[in-house]
């Protein structure tokens, strides 16, 4: 199972290595050109083989997240897939109108948030109880804004605004309004 | 001499502000601006700093978003903009043998520049206008939450600032293809061609080679000014537009807030932005980078011809990779967020590993190396943009973006590891060489302090980024305020950070002031003694 919070901890993991071994690449070098050195040319070989391990990164990277998060594909497919629960949600005057019954759905159910503001550019995300980010989308008013998601893990989901819209957008948080419940039938 | 003395009269009375070019003093005025721009924004941000450990009673949230509007603009306009648009009009002279177009105009440029940002800031200061620098329409014509007056001083500012990078750009222009009094003519449309890759492009394809009539430095200076141009274009093209809904506000008409198209103006915007995030940053730092590497070493540049080829596709991509600030926008089609937000982006990975991979074999080339000031900072300019820019690859991907978009990663380990560490440093970098060149001569009242303001600024930057971005991988949100302490041990880290930058700013302050003396700084405000259009003196 592949949920966001995993995918964070990978992201924390990979960077940080990345970054201590850059620094210390970094400090390497630092000392070693205050040093004489008997190899001062460098081969051109050596520089290509640079660009070529820059673009493999560079293209490699989204192909590989193409293939392992699952709500990438999700999103790029999200008109050709069928919902298990629609949401229609309303944003003005820096207030959720949320759905009269209670945003309910079950562990591996597909659920489709709908979002249109009446005024201005907001954010919609849900945070689970330790506040870390489950997923986000923007609001921008005049469009439809919809994200389908696939639920992971039972638990009550908070709303928040993700987005500046001025002061008074701080306190857009609607406490434990999305309820993922186990699927007995799984 | 006492410590007041130096205080006064500079170390060891050396800065003698008489025996200034007049363009010597147009770059000081330049600099000495940018740096006092540069301590307003670090002010601001501990400010800020501390907010986000404890939200203080003294900074309410509608002046919280005031101070966090307009501290990107006076890092960005009223302090990188000075200290580089100063730099450069006098780097491409000095680069092209021959006098600036016009000192006049860039006498203008930088008052306009410090005018601009004071009104600015100023409005954002007391009126709280507050719609960020992101200008989310229809937000900036929201005129329950802001003050219509303020927001109209606060356009008024910026598009002083436009008008100021107008007249740098054509000063810029003008240097590079002008013939000045007494040389003999010169083939403006060759050296245009030249500064702007076109004759490098015409090479690739052409048996009879041209030669570049322009050195690298100076094209990377002309395409990041194109870029810069572009932007100036589209933010008052977008200022103009707000602007006619606050007057029409002021003369009591509501204009149709549904008239622009959300997305559409989310589009234009970020193209604009991203030419100065994207393309001028990333372009004007890695010219700055191969001529203070080439400089330092007194080498040619490793592979000079790849770079000027890297330069052009920077610009390229810089035109087209805005759409990475639009993945978590749902109405954006998917093509753009491929195209332009995944994969063009990728592409700056690839040209900025490349001007850093040729800065750090040409300094290689020429070693051993004494670790000067402008050497060790450039270090650490390189390794700022090792950081952040895998960072905002990272962002830019369609996956990831769903959960880091409007986090605190993307301003911590990507906007401030890339402008404090890498941009600032590259920056100081320049300032320490150029300091014995503009002041003819003056000595560095420590190196300590300079080795404090390095270290003290080093491990501040990175560690400032490091901390907003633990916690925005925990889900901590940029432009909000958090009143429950969700947060708070990675903010106390963070304003500590902070604190550090804030001590090595203090120590170069101070540093630069007893190097020069009080009695210097107001020296270099007062009109030329020397009538010379010589960038110094003979």
């Amino acid at each position: 199972m592949i949920d966001s919070k995993l995918v964070l901890w990978g992201q924390t993991l990979g960077y940080t290595a990345y970054v201590l071994a850059v620094i210390t690449g970094m400090a390497w070098f630092a000392y070693k050109i205050t040093r004489d050195g008997s190899c001062k040319q460098v081969p051109n070989a050596l520089f290509y083989a640079v660009v070529g391990v820059l673009v493999a990164v560079g293209v490699s990277l989204h192909i590989v997240t193409h293939e392992t998060i699952p709500w990438k594909k999700i999103d790029l497919n999200r008109d050709r897939l069928t919902a298990d629960k629609t949401f229609d949600i309303r944003v003005a005057d820096h207030r959720f109108v949320l759905p009269p019954e209670k945003m309910s759905v079950r562990v591996g159910e597909m659920a489709l948030f709908r979002v249109v503001s009446d005024d201005l550019t907001y954010g919609f995300g849900l945070f689970r109880p330790d506040n870390t980010l489950v997923f986000q989308m923007q609001v921008l008013p005049g469009h439809v804004n919809d994200l389908l998601w696939l639920f992971e893990a039972p638990g009550l989901y908070t709303l928040r605004s993700t987005e500046y819209s001025g002061p008074r957008g701080i306190d857009m948080i609607e406490k434990d309004v999305v309820e993922v419940v186990p699927n007995t039938a799984r | 001499m006492t410590l007041v003395d130096t205080l006064i009269r500079g170390t060891r009375d050396l800065f003698k502000p008489d025996t200034l070019t007049p363009t010597q003093k147009m770059t000081l005025r330049f600099v000495v601006m940018g740096l006092l721009w540069y301590g307003v924004a670090v002010i601001e941000g501990m400010i800020m700093r501390v907010c986000q450990v404890k939200p203080l009673p003294t900074f309410p949230p509608g002046h919280y978003f005031a101070i966090l509007t307009a501290h990107p603009l006076v890092g960005i306009f009223g302090s990188t903009y000075s200290i580089v648009f100063g730099a450069f009009l006098f780097l491409v002279p000095f680069l092209m043998k021959k006098p600036l177009w016009s000192l006049k105009a860039a006498n203008t440029t930088c008052a306009l520049l410090g005018v601009g940002t004071l009104v600015f800031w100023g409005s954002a200061f007391l009126s709280h206008y507050a719609p960020l620098y992101t200008l989310y329409w229809p937000l900036p014509a929201d005129f329950t939450q802001f003050s219509v007056w303020g927001g109209t001083f606060f356009i008024l500012g910026i598009a002083l600032v436009m008008v100021a990078t107008v007249l740098f750009v054509v000063n810029v222009f003008k240097t590079i293809t002008y013939t000045p009094e007494g040389f003999p003519p010169q083939p403006a449309g060759a050296l245009l061609a030249s500064a702007l890759g076109l004759t490098g492009l015409r090479n690739l394809v052409s048996r009879e080679k041209k030669e570049h009539l322009v050195s690298l430095p100076v094209a990377s200076i002309a395409r990041g000014t194109v870029d810069t141009a572009l932007n100036a274009g589209v933010i008052l093209f977008t200022g103009v537009l707000i602007l006619v809904f606050m007057v029409a506000a002021i003369l009591g008409h509501d204009l149709r807030r549904s008239a622009i198209d959300a997305l559409l103006y989310k589009n234009w915007f970020w193209w604009g932005l991203d030419l100065v995030a994207d393309g001028l940053v990333l372009i004007y730092v890695a010219g700055a980078w191969y001529l203070l590497a080439t400089l330092i070493t007194g080498k040619k540049l490793f592979m000079e011809n790849v770079a000027r080829a890297a330069l052009f596709v920077e610009m390229v991509v810089s035109w087209t990779v805005w759409s990475h600030h639009l993945m978590s926008d749902q109405a954006q089609p998917a093509v753009l967020k491929i195209l332009s937000g995944e994969m063009v982006t990728a592409f700056e990975l690839i040209t900025q590993g490349l001007a850093f991979t040729i800065t750090l074999i040409t300094l290689w080339s020429a070693r051993p190396l004494k670790m000067t000031n402008p050497l060790k900072f450039l270090l650490g300019g390189l390794l700022g943009f090792a950081l952040a820019v895998p960072a905002g690859i990272m962002q830019a991907d369609l996956g990831l973006n769903r959960i880091l978009h409007n986090t605190q990663w993307v301003v911590g380990p990507h906007v401030h590891v890339a402008v404090l560490v890498g941009l600032t440093m590259t920056l100081y970098s320049a300032v320490y060489f150029l300091f014995p060149i503009l002041t003819n001569g003056a000595e560095l009242y420590s190196q300590k302090l300079a080795d404090l303001h390095f270290w003290a600024h080093l491990v501040g930057g990175i560690g400032m980024g490091a901390f907003m971005g633990m916690a925005g991988l925990h889900g901590m949100l940029r432009r909000t305020l958090y009143f429950q302490g969700e947060f708070t041990p990675y903010m106390v880290l963070a304003a500590l950070s902070g604190l550090l930058i804030l001590v090595g700013f203090l120590a170069f302050f101070a540093n630069i002031v007893l190097s020069v003396g009080l009695r210097g700084v107001l020296g270099i405000f007062l009109p030329a003694k020397l009538d010379t259009k010589d960038l110094t003196p003979a």
